[in-house]
């Protein structure tokens, strides 16, 4: 099958980590994938943005032809509670980076540190930043360990199991899914919840 | 064309990620409206790529008319 532009995204992927080990302003240029798939789930109403523009998606697929085992994850990763626990944690985790930034816009020192898996305080002190406010700056460190922190998840889950094992938890999808899910719902009572088992099985004709 | 004997089955804790619709040979499954993957019984030919493929481990390959 002859590949499209968007099949090649995972450069981009890789862009934003080389520009961000160079800068971590670019790390900013992250929110592009938060908002993004966000838009085309409430606009669009569907996971476009999985299925075809994912760079990590298709960097982990990439990676995985390598790399992965090729196991059958465990039953609990896909699970509803995991993955919107999963979801909760990971927004608690950004609304304290958000509260760190807030800190530094209110005065306090900008910390110079990329913080990976919520524990590890990675120094970063190479990093030239006093071209932009403190809190600009505070924000690019956080942004920049919440995607160091699901990349790596990423890539050891690929390991461990499917290359894009990642794509079952990661919040951003739970996030769209629920959204076309709740979509779903109220165009026309549809696929969600309970009635979901009616959508994906093989239920057209020909069987 | 005659129907193949067995097909694929998307569970219902399919995460619609897409990653079945790029594999399948047929274009058979995809996935509708960013909810689950959903399989055209009527192209689908079995091969189990997309079972295979699946990050989440939903997909299972059946005898058609056992399909639920």
């Amino acid at each position: 099958m002859k590949k499209k532009w968007y099949d090649y995204l995972w450069i981009g992927e890789l862009l934003y980590w080389t520009l961000g080990l160079c800068n971590i302003l670019f790390a900013w240029l992250g929110m592009l994938f938060f908002t993004i798939p966000l838009l085309v789930a409430l606009i669009g109403g569907s996971k476009a943005y999985c299925h075809r523009y994912c760079g990590r998606g298709q960097l982990l697929g990439l990676l995985g032809k390598k790399l992965s085992r090729n196991a059958p994850p465990p039953k609990f990763l896909r699970s509803r509670w995991f993955r919107y626990g999963f979801l909760a944690f990971f927004m608690v985790m950004f609304g304290l980076m958000l509260r760190g930034t807030w800190m530094v816009f209110t005065g306090a020192p900008l910390r110079q540190t990329v913080t990976l898996l919520w524990v590890f305080k990675l120094p970063w002190q190479w990093a030239e930043v006093d071209m932009v406010a403190p809190w600009i700056a505070q924000f690019a460190f956080g942004f920049y360990g919440v995607m160091m922190t699901s990349t790596v998840l990423g890539l050891a889950t690929m390991a461990l199991f499917r290359p894009r094992s990642w794509c079952v938890y990661c919040p951003m999808g739970t996030m769209t899914q629920g959204i076309c899910m709740l979509k779903q719902k109220k165009e026309d009572g549809g696929c969600g919840g309970e009635s979901q088992k009616h959508c994906g099985a093989a239920e057209n004709s020909g069987q | 064309m005659a129907l193949s004997k067995r097909l694929a089955q998307v569970g219902r804790e399919c995460v619609a990620c897409g990653t079945c619709m790029k594999v399948c040979p047929r274009a058979a499954i995809r996935v509708v409206s960013g909810v689950a993957a959903r399989v055209d019984g009527a192209l689908c030919v079995g091969c189990g790529k997309c079972a295979k493929i699946c990050p989440a481990d939903v997909i299972a390959i059946v005898e058609r008319g056992t399909a639920g």
